[in-house]
C-alpha cells in the first residue's frame, strides 16, 4: 500500500515537473513548481526523514516560492515571453538522454552495500528526528554550519548592493 | 528504505532531466531559475535517499546546507533578474548577448 502511494507520489511529481517546463505562464509553472516541492516532502516523509519534509515545505514551497511570484508579479510580463522550443528541445532530450544513460550505468555497475549506519528507523521512533538532525548538525557539522551562516549573510548584503544600483 | 535504490535514482534522473529541459528550453530568465530549482531538489531527494538507504544522518546534513545555499542563490538570482528588467524591459536571454564575440 505504501510502496504504491510512492509511485503514485512518484507520477505525480514527474507530470507536475513536465508542466513546470511546459506552461507558457511563468505564473502556471511557479505552482507546478510547488505541487513538486510537496511530492517530495511526500518523499521526505516516507524516506523517514519528517524533519526534512518540514524544512522542504518552509523553505521552498514557503520562503522560495513566494520570493519567485513576487518576482514574477512584479515585472508583470504574462504572457509576452513566449518559450521558443525549437532548437532548446532537441539539445534538451540528447543531454537528458545521456544523463538517463550515465545514471543507469551508475546503478548497474555496483551493487550498493546496504551495510547500515546507526541511525535505524527504531532511534528515529526512539530519540526523534528533530534530535538527530540538531546533534550532528551542532557537533559533526559545525563548520559547514557557520560558513552557510556567512554565505546567507553575504547573500542579503549583495541582494542590497544590486536592489539598490540606479540604473 | 519502502523502494529499492534505483527507482529512487530513476525518479531522481526523470526530475533532473525536467528541470535541466527548463534550463535549456525556456527562453525566460526566471524559468531558468525555476529549473535550476527542480535540478537542485532533485539531487536533495538523492541525498536523502542514500541517508535512509545507508542509515546515516549526513546526507540531510548536506541537504540542509543546500536549502541555504539554494536560498543565497535565489536571493542573489533575483535581484539580478529585477536588475536586469530595469535596465532592458525586458527579461528574454536572447537580449543579453552583449559577451557574444
Amino acid at each position: 500500500m505504501e510502496i504504491l502511494f510512492f509511485y503514485l507520489v512518484a507520477g505525480v511529481a514527474i507530470i507536475s515537473a513536465f508542466f513546470v517546463v511546459k506552461c507558457r505562464n511563468p505564473i502556471n509553472s511557479a505552482l507546478n513548481l510547488v505541487t513538486t516541492f510537496l511530492c517530495l516532502a511526500v518523499f521526505y516523509v516516507m524516506l523517514e526523514s519528517p524533519f526534512m519534509a518540514a524544512i522542504q515545505i518552509i523553505v521552498y514551497a514557503g520562503a522560495i516560492m513566494v520570493l519567485i511570484i513576487f518576482v514574477i508579479m512584479l515585472l508583470n510580463f504574462g504572457q509576452t515571453i513566449n518559450g521558443r522550443y525549437t532548437h532548446g528541445v532537441a539539445a534538451a532530450g540528447v543531454v537528458s538522454v545521456l544523463l538517463m544513460l550515465v545514471a543507469t550505468q551508475l546503478v548497474r555497475s555496483g551493487d550498493a552495500t546496504g551495510t547500515g549506519g546507526p541511525v535505524t528507523s527504531a532511534l528515529i521512533a526512539d530519540v526523534g528526528h528533530t534530535e538527530l538532525i540538531g546533534r550532528a548538525l551542532f557537533l559533526d557539522f559545525v563548520l559547514p554550519f557557520e560558513i552557510a551562516g556567512v554565505l546567507l549573510l553575504i547573500a542579503i548584503v549583495g541582494a542590497l548592493i544590486i536592489a539598490k544600483q540606479k540604473v | 528504505m519502502i523502494v529499492p535504490m534505483e527507482h529512487l535514482l530513476t525518479l531522481a534522473t526523470l526530475l533532473f532531466a525536467l528541470g535541466l529541459a527548463c534550463v535549456l528550453v525556456r527562453r525566460n530568465l526566471i524559468m531558468i531559475l525555476i529549473g535550476v530549482e527542480i535540478m537542485i531538489n532533485s539531487v536533495g531527494l538523492v541525498l536523502v535517499g542514500a541517508s535512509a538507504f545507508w542509515q546515516q544522518v549526513d546526507g540531510q546534513i548536506m541537504v540542509l546546507i543546500l536549502m541555504a545555499i539554494t536560498a543565497a542563490e535565489v536571493a542573489i538570482g533575483l535581484a539580478l533578474v529585477v536588475y536586469l528588467h530595469q535596465q532592458k524591459k525586458s527579461i528574454d536571454v536572447g537580449i543579453f548577448d552583449e559577451m557574444r564575440g
